[in-house]
């Protein structure tokens, strides 16, 4: 007879790795969306119309497939037939990240496009490319302005990678069902699987408050 | 005074429509060195257009641009971006870089165009901006000056650059009238001290004191060129004459 709350306990540094697992998913991810956004944002903005139709159509198929289709889609279709041998953490993070970086663009663009157009006009009249004035003027402010939808993303991003579960990623969510699965304590486990992805949240979220008021510019309300 | 001397500027025949509207309609003047040509005319006449198509942040449908004699290729990155840094640029509303300060606005151009070093990009930004009176808001960002400040940090930015000519665009339209003053009061030192510039502006005391010569712009046009105290005297009966008085009689009931 297993009591609720031993069950939990002996459970715990267990389902404290998996918690490592499911951050290293959602650093990943969203790593690569943020490069990848960045680069997509910039492609749209600025791009010609090929690069922004490309664009749009990569954001428009993300955005419209479920992550779930798009987890089975990749890992046991596309991966495959492409010749890539990845294991289900790795596959989890580049489609999580893949699907995250469609967003993170949109939110980039809306930055970018909320910047007062002078200030492309200025750095281009002293004699900046276009790549410069992006690099040097446009991305440091947008990048700033971007940190409250970026917050949001990564508690988005952190609660779909619960459905990396589904190709056998051991993060959270597989080791408390695979606990539940054996003790028959499903109540006290999913809450504490819960609790462990509300306090990632809050971590993340309080993190990134931080970085917003530490990279505040001085007297600038937006 | 020599004659015949190469013109530092020659713009010739540039046109422009936006939204199919004529916005300049083959527009032509030439600057010597040291010389101030003030823009006068009412609002949409093309000023702003004029300005912005000499260095091409606007590019012209048709016309040429010659900087000490030779023609800018506007087609090539790399000609266009040596010219346009030889052009100082200020702007109506600033225009300020809103995430860098006072000093990081001044040097950002001088360490990644002209590949200067941290320290000399930071000597030569402190000097500039002490020349133009800023010596001691060196750390505070655009949000926290005043629009005449502003205008200021944007000028020793352009400075900076160590440009031959500077195009200056209506850069007191935006301020409170108290700080007109103190932009102006740069501006004018600067053409005391030789800066060949063009000058948009509604500022008539000033160009009738400064300007060498007045283009009077409309509908896209110059229809009247000359000096200011032949194009604006008070019986001059030109359609400068006209204008300015129309301005004068708008601050007198300000007043």
């Amino acid at each position: 007879m297993h009591n609720s709350f031993s069950v939990v306990f002996e459970a715990l540094p267990y389902l404290l790795k998996g918690a490592i697992v499911t951050s290293g998913i959602v650093i990943g991810a969203m790593g690569i969306g943020l490069v990848l956004g960045i680069h997509m944002a910039v492609g749209q903005v600025f791009g010609n119309r090929a690069v922004r139709w490309l664009v749009s159509l990569y954001v428009w198929f993300f955005r419209g497939v479920p992550v779930l289709v798009l987890l089975f889609l990749f890992y046991f279709g596309l991966f495959t037939l492409a010749g890539l041998n990845l294991s289900a953490f790795a596959a989890s993070t580049l489609v999580l990240g893949m699907t995250t970086a469609a967003y993170q663009s949109q939110i980039f663009r809306g930055a970018i496009l909320s910047l007062p157009r002078g200030q492309l006009q200025a750095a281009r009249a002293l004699g900046m490319s276009d790549i410069k004035a992006i690099i040097n003027i446009i991305l440091p402010q947008a990048l700033r302005f971007s940190i409250p939808g970026w917050s949001n993303e990564y508690s988005i991003i952190l609660k779909d990678s619960a459905l990396a579960f589904v190709l056998g990623t051991s993060e959270i969510m597989a080791r408390s069902h695979f606990v539940a699965s054996r003790t028959y304590q499903d109540l006290p486990l999913y809450i504490t699987a819960g609790c462990l992805y509300f306090i990632l949240t809050w971590l993340g979220v309080r993190a990134l408050l931080k970085l917003e008021a530490k990279v505040r510019i001085p007297g600038y309300s937006h | 005074m020599t004659e015949s001397k190469e013109p530092v500027l020659r713009v010739d025949n540039i046109c422009k429509i936006l939204g199919g509207k004529k916005i300049l309609r083959s527009v032509s003047f030439s600057l010597q060195r040291g010389e101030l040509k003030v823009l006068i005319g009412p609002s949409g006449a093309g000023k702003s257009t004029l300005l912005q198509c000499i260095n091409f942040l606007i590019p012209p449908d048709k016309g040429h641009v010659w900087l000490e004699g030779t023609e800018i290729q506007s087609r090539r990155k790399r000609d266009l971006y040596a010219f346009r840094q030889q052009v100082g640029m200020i702007f109506q509303d600033f225009n300020l870089f809103d995430h860098l300060n006072a000093l990081e606005n001044v040097a950002i151009a001088l360490r990644k165009v002209k590949r200067m070093n941290r320290q000399a990009a930071r000597d030569r930004a402190v000097a500039e901006l002490e020349r133009v009176g800023l010596g001691d808001k060196l750390e505070l960002f655009p949000a926290e000056l005043s629009g005449g400040q502003k205008q200021r940090v944007s000028i020793a930015r352009a400075l900076a650059m160590d440009p031959k000519i500077m195009l200056l665009d209506e850069p007191t339209s935006a301020l409170d009238p108290e700080l007109i003053g103190e932009v102006l009061s740069v501006i004018r030192d600067l053409a005391r001290g030789g800066m060949t510039m063009v000058l948009a502006t509604h500022q008539i005391g000033f160009t009738r004191t400064l300007a060498d010569e007045v283009l009077f712009m409309e509908n896209g046009s110059i229809i009247e060129r000359g000096l200011p105290e032949e194009l604006l005297s008070p019986n001059a009966g030109t359609r400068s004459r006209d204008f300015c008085s129309r301005l004068d009689e708008l601050y007198a009931e300000n007043e």
